[in-house]
């Protein structure tokens, strides 16, 4: 007789209490993956889904023909990126814990994904996020206070307290709103690049997702119309390992990556190291010179780790090992590139701690700067009228009834 | 009587089906080893193993439609939607293909899935985590609806929606997990250990989906709710000193029409109170209903205390949600109306 069918369930390889388990996860030496031509077919790179596109080696040098040859003071501007990213992170965490605004997300390990991909694009090109790329901010120029300001929901908040915390936007930065809704800005950047396309400029769209929200058909739709019509966007998955308490299995990561279902759709797949800062903009590098050859699009998996709690209504020691972080192979983004620039001689522990107190101050001013303008419990408020504005382009007639009522309810 | 919170009753209704029915499967996403977000499904999966309570994918179409296949092969799916703002992926999956398989194909097939997704604001979730959608459902012709506001009612209510042969979509309203709330947020949080309906028998028992509740006997005016406005208009009522007839709905479709008028046509008056926005909400159809049936007994207009039209703002949540001064001026207008 032969076996019944039997349902598989994903395993997750550590759970709390178990010793961190990352053998799952398939690595490959850096420098040693080949790097092919822009225009490649997709059906001739599907290597690049499988191996693991890596740069900086284990003796922090670069190496290898993804070696993106980036001048010292852009990776100084990286790595100033980056640092200002985590400890904006923290410091935003403790202000919430501190009751100061109502929720926050930080994305600490996985600053070179934002980091990285933000520098290797224009200005020009368009940039659709998920709520985890606060690094594309800083590169595009966000004032702290601004952001700040929308974490607080208070008189100059960007998004006139309508939006939870983190839900950033900028038009001079070209970074489109960010949705509480997972997946759903994924294909709406395929429609900003097929616009791009049909107007003949030169400009790409550039979205990120997590592993786990890539489940979400939109992901599909993305890839389909991505494919379909070739269009100059550069789709990003961040796997991250973990989806609030369900790992990346439960996306469909244990029978093949996530890069791999590019070479699918007939769109070349990278699987990329996300903690190799230079790897990173490597693979956004050579996918925006694709797009920007009319090749099409890319999409590529950063392989990296949520070393935060999803957000701070999470608690990870629930779900996974506490030095789960600790233990991932692919170490800290900031940590590998400072180590790159010391050994090339252009850092210093000396100049990181300097520069760490210099970043902490700013965010310190900015935060008190910020908090003049109102915060959740004090301070001033936003104009309640607010509220009825931007449902439509013009205040319809109900609405304007609502508003008079709400003024005779509140005096 | 064992006192429980909405969360453990949720739970304890879960619990009693998966144990009494093996064909009753629980899904949706963080639900299995971590016990779901709000912790509902906690300990499930560690009791009735990985094939009973299944982690999903972040997929809510792929969660709905994999129910309704499981339900047509004979399992009876409860599944959870982390928060009603993110069911819209498997809308097209309720309409189309849930709410009428049973129809298209006279019976021949049908798909007894549960569907739990908290519903509603006042957590601070901003537009994205504080929808109450129910009239987008109950405009869906074959799937019934229900929101309980106690957690007696929510473990009868959810027995009896996984019992039921037809699909029930299940709203929780999350403000009102761990505590009634009277709508006033500056208060401290009250425990459901100090609410009569926080006595919540530990075996099997239903609430019948179909039967609103009186809540309270009066003859002055009639409120109509359910969820967490049942409570603010319940201490608006109160605080006001009028001797309100209170009805919970519980069952938005089918609707108890009958529980409904005869207290209007006993009192004369009726305010309707409910968190979604007041524009085509479920608010209407009561209107519409209570007008049709009660138009002669009527001694005021029917109001109605609803959020207003736009989404849920997160720096202006207690400007935007129904409260208690919203509640007391409607009913002054409907008790001073002559």
């Amino acid at each position: 007789m032969p076996r019944p069918s039997r349902l598989h369930v994903p395993h997750a390889p550590a759970r709390p209490g178990e010793a961190p388990d990352f053998s799952y996860v398939r690595l490959t030496p850096a420098g040693t993956v080949a790097r092919p031509d822009v225009a490649a077919q997709a059906a001739d790179v599907e290597n690049l889904a499988v191996d693991l596109i890596r740069v900086l080696d284990d003796g922090h040098r670069a190496i290898g023909p993804w070696n993106p040859h980036l001048e010292v003071d852009v990776l100084q501007v990286g790595l100033r990126h980056m640092l200002l990213t985590r400890i904006y992170d923290d410091r935003m965490l403790r202000t919430q814990r501190q009751g100061k605004i109502s929720f926050y997300m930080k994305s600490t390990g996985e600053e070179a994904v934002a980091v990285a991909a933000a520098m290797a694009l224009r200005p020009g090109d368009m940039l659709f996020p998920s709520y985890r790329q606060q690094g594309l901010q800083f590169v595009r120029g966000a004032k702290l206070v601004d952001l700040m300001c929308q974490l607080l929901s208070n008189t100059r908040d960007m998004c006139k307290g309508r939006q939870l915390p983190v839900m950033y936007h900028s038009v001079p930065g070209r970074l489109f709103s960010i949705s509480g809704n997972l997946a759903t800005q994924f294909p709406q950047a395929v429609g900003w690049a097929m616009a791009a396309a049909i107007k003949g400029t030169d400009d790409l769209a550039a979205t990120w997702i997590g592993e786990g929200s890539s489940a979400e058909a939109d992901f599909h739709h993305a890839l389909l119309f991505a494919s379909v019509y070739r269009a100059p966007v550069i789709l990003n998955v961040v796997n991250n390992q973990w989806a609030i308490s369900t790992f990346q299995g439960f996306a469909g990561g244990e029978q093949r990556s996530f890069a791999a279902r590019g070479p699918g759709y007939g769109i070349p797949g990278l699987r990329v190291d996300g903690n190799d800062f230079l790897a990173v903009y490597a693979a956004t590098e050579w996918a925006a010179e694709r797009a920007r050859k009319g090749a099409g699009a890319t999409l590529i998996e950063f392989v990296t780790y949520r070393a935060a709690a999803h957000s701070t209504s999470d608690d990870p020691s629930r779900y996974r090992p506490k030095d789960d972080a600790e233990r991932w192979p692919l170490g800290d983004p900031i940590e590998r590139l400072k180590a790159h620039l010391i050994g090339l001689g252009e850092w210093s522990e000396a100049r990181h701690e300097a520069l760490t107190a210099e970043l902490g101050e700013q965010v310190g001013a900015a935060w008190k700067e910020a908090t003049t303008y109102g915060t959740l419990t004090e301070g001033p408020r936003l104009d309640r009228d607010l509220m009825f504005e931007d449902v439509f382009k013009e205040l319809p007639k109900h609405l304007v009834e609502q508003r008079a009522q709400l003024r005779s309810e509140r005096g | 009587m064992p006192q429980m919170n909405m969360i453990q009753a949720l739970n304890s209704a879960m619990d009693i089906a998966l144990g009494r029915d093996p064909a009753v499967v629980v899904l949706g996403e963080d639900v299995g080893y971590f016990g779901g977000v709000f912790r509902v499904t906690d300990g499930l999966q560690r009791k009735y193993g990985q094939h009973r309570v299944l982690d999903t994918p972040i997929a809510e179409g792929g969660i709905v439609a994999a129910s309704i296949g499981m339900a047509v092969n004979g399992l009876r799916p409860i599944a959870e939607i982390q928060f009603a703002d993110y069911i819209y992926p498997g809308y097209d999956q309720i309409v189309s293909e849930l709410a009428r398989l049973r129809y298209r194909s006279a019976s021949a097939f049908a798909a007894p899935v549960t569907i739990r997704t908290p519903c509603g604001g006042g957590i601070r979730g901003g537009q994205t985590h504080s929808q109450s959608p129910e009239a987008l459902f109950a405009h869906v012709c074959g799937i019934k609806v229900v929101m309980p506001s106690n957690p007696y009612d929510a473990k009868g209510l959810l027995i009896a929606s996984i019992e039921d042969d037809d699909p029930v979509l299940f709203l929780e309203p999350k403000r009102l997990y761990n505590g009634p709330f009277d709508g006033d947020p500056n208060k401290p949080a009250v425990p459901w250990s100090t609410h009569p309906r926080g006595e919540v028998p530990d075996g099997h028992y239903t609430v019948p989906i179909g039967k609103a509740a009186v809540v309270r006997e009066g003859r002055e005016l009639t409120i109509i709710s359910y969820g967490t406005m049942l409570h603010v208009a319940e201490a608006a009522a109160k605080a006001l000193g009028l001797d309100a007839e209170i009805i919970d709905v519980r069952s938005i479709v089918p609707l108890d029409v009958e529980t409904l008028t005869t207290s209007v046509q006993k009192t004369g008056r009726c305010v309707i109170a409910h968190e979604a926005t007041r524009f085509a909400g479920f608010g209407a159809e009561l209107m519409a209903t209570i007008q049709e049936r009660c138009f002669w007994q009527l001694e005021a207009p029917i109001e109605r205390v609803c959020g207003w039209d736009t989404p849920y703002p997160h720096a202006f949540e207690w400007e935007y949600f129904p409260g208690p001064q919203r509640v007391a001026a409607a009913l002054k207008r409907v008790m001073e109306a002559r």
